[in-house]
Formats: structure tokens, C-alpha cells, sequence
């Protein structure tokens, strides 16, 4: 199955791309915007039932994906 | 004494630490690669500077999983000395050697300039060496130098005097104007609770002779060599 890790800066992380990206948007004219927060989106495909592969994967996120000092990430599955 | 210069696919950085120990300062100096698991008869290791692994992932994230990593943590676990550079002190941080991250510039800009460090502390293999109140000169080059840390581990860091080097001016205020990257508490460099492990963004290496009019890294080298003369190597 596809897996897909996404990961975001903390909440409490100054996120300057994030906020460049922000300014960009406002000055195309778009109305509308609020905070935007630039992270990373990994997909890997995996073997496994979907309970195996969700523990299999929170593994490696936490030990490597993303850093826990700077980032969030959460998990979605397709088969 | 005898020192290693690790070298991964990417780093730019090691010839310039093999140089400034070598024929500088006069001590025997390998480079080590990645592959290596074995570290041999060393007193002291440095994590140079580069883009191991061309950055990818995060600076420093692919580095850690590298033989050599494995050797430098039991090395280091058993009180050996490593000094992390740049990208050294990125992948120090990765590794779980240090605390923290270095995260992009606050101005997304890659700074390469000189700047002014206030040594927060002369306890420390690393800065023993380097007269009180002196005010180093020493150049960075960078993208992603801004430290974080956690609200408890920076109350840690302070607590424990692991700081050991700030952004200042030419003054020796440290202020946010003096601020190349955003760094919390405008921190260069940390060591970690042990004291045996240290990382800076700024190169020491680059500014450690006096034929380039500028040797105030020397005393960062200079402070690992006196700390280690008197005392034998870790076992």
C-alpha cells in the first residue's frame, strides 16, 4: 500500500519559508490568506496490513522522517 | 595528540580542518570516511563542514546513520572529545549527540560573513584556552544555523553553562541586530552536559592562521590541544 508521512514545523517553530511564501501570496493580491506553514509530504510504499504498517511507519517517522525537536507529522494510508 | 577529520560524500570542509591541524598546529591528522566503523588511535574527532548528502531530508539527518556515526558515538559516550562544525554541529544535533536543531535562517538567506562570538564560558575543553573576556572573529556560511531547542532544554542549556559561544557585536553586546540567523539566546555553539561534545556554526578552521591576518579560530583548536596534553586518552 502507499503510505504518505506529512510532515509540519511545530506550532512553536518560527517557520520563514512558511511566512516568505505568506507575503508572496499577499502581494499577487490574494485576499484571504492567514498563516501559512511550509513542511515536507514523503510517500513510501509499504507491505503490510494497515495496523503493521501504521506502527511500522510511526517508528521510522519518530527515528528519522521528522525531527520531534522541530516537526509534527501525521500518517494517511491508501490501498 | 592525535586527531580525526571525518569526511562524507558532500563535505568541503575537512581539508581545511586537516590543514589547520597539521600544518598549523603540528598534530597527526587522518581523514576518516563514512564507511569507516573503526575509528583507531585518535584523542579527538571533528565533524566538518559541507552538505553531507547533498541536505537531504533535513542538514545532517543521513550523516548520523553512517559507520563512522556509530564509532563517534561510542567515542563519545566514553568521554572522547568531538568538536561538530557547520554541518558537524547539524549532524552532532541529529544524531542525538547534541541537543536541539538548527533550522533555515530566519531571513531564508545563506549567510557568509564574518561575525563577532562572546564566549559564554571558558569551562569547556573547547574555549579553556581563550583569554577572558576575548571576543572572537570568525567567519560563517550558512543556511540553516538557527538553533532551537525547546523552552526546558534551553533552560537546561543555561543552567548547565552548556552555551559556549554567542552572536555579539564589536562590542561584545549580544543583541538581535548581531543575530546572523535567529538563533535563540543568539546561539552559536553548545556542548552537551558531559562537555565532551561541542558543535558551532562558525569555522574555526577558516580562521586559524596568522598568514590569512585573522587566527582567532586557532584558539578554539588550541583549547581541545591544551585539554588534552595533560590528561591521557579516553579509554
Amino acid at each position: 500500500m502507499k503510505a504518505k508521512v506529512i510532515i509540519t514545523p511545530k506550532p512553536e517553530v518560527l517557520d520563514p519559508q512558511g511566512k516568505t511564501v505568506q507575503t508572496a501570496l499577499e502581494h499577487m493580491g490574494c485576499t484571504g490568506v492567514g498563516e501559512v506553514r511550509v513542511g515536507k509530504y514523503i510517500e513510501i510504499e509499504m507491505d503490510g496490513d494497515a495496523d503493521t504498517v501504521k506502527a511500522k511507519l510511526s517508528e521510522y517517522a519518530d527515528k528519522f522522517l521528522a525531527n520531534p525537536n522541530i516537526e509534527d507529522y501525521r500518517l494517511k494510508l491508501e490501498d | 595528540m592525535k586527531f580525526a577529520v571525518l569526511q562524507f560524500p558532500g563535505s568541503n570542509c575537512d581539508q581545511d580542518c586537516v590543514h589547520v591541524l597539521q600544518n598549523v598546529l603540528g598534530h597527526p591528522t587522518r581523514l576518516l570516511w563514512h564507511k569507516e566503523s573503526v575509528l583507531g588511535d585518535v584523542d579527538a574527532v571533528l565533524v566538518p563542514g559541507g552538505f553531507s548528502y547533498g541536505d537531504y531530508l533535513r542538514t545532517g539527518s543521513i550523516a548520523r546513520f553512517s559507520p563512522v556515526m556509530q564509532a563517534v558515538k561510542e567515542f563519545a559516550d566514553q568521554g572522547g572529545l568531538v568538536l561538530g562544525i557547520c554541518n558537524g554541529f547539524q549532524i552532532l544535533c541529529e544524531a542525538g549527540l547534541l541537543p536541539g536543531a538548527l533550522i533555515r535562517n530566519r531571513s531564508l538567506q545563506f549567510r557568509c560573513e564574518h561575525v563577532y562570538l562572546k564566549v559564554a564560558t571558558q569551562d569547556s575543553p573547547f574555549t579553556q584556552a581563550i583569554p577572558e573576556g576575548k571576543l572572537l572573529r570568525i567567519p560563517i556560511a550558512h543556511g540553516e544555523g538557527n538553533y532551537f531547542c525547546d523552552a526546558a532544554t534551553l533552560e537546561e542549556l543555561e543552567a548547565k553553562e552548556q552555551i559556549l559561544f554567542q552572536y555579539a557585536d564589536r562590542d561584545g553586546d549580544v543583541t538581535d541586530h548581531a543575530n546572523p540567523n535567529g538563533s535563540l539566546k543568539n546561539i552559536a555553539g553548545i556542548c552537551n552536559t558531559a562537555r565532551n561534545v561541542a558543535g558551532m556554526m562558525p569555522h574555526p578552521e577558516r580562521a586559524a592562521e596568522a598568514a590569512l591576518n585573522e587566527d582567532d579560530g586557532r584558539l578554539i583548536f588550541e583549547s581541545l590541544i591544551a585539554g588534552l596534553n595533560p590528561a591521557p586518552a579516553p579509554a
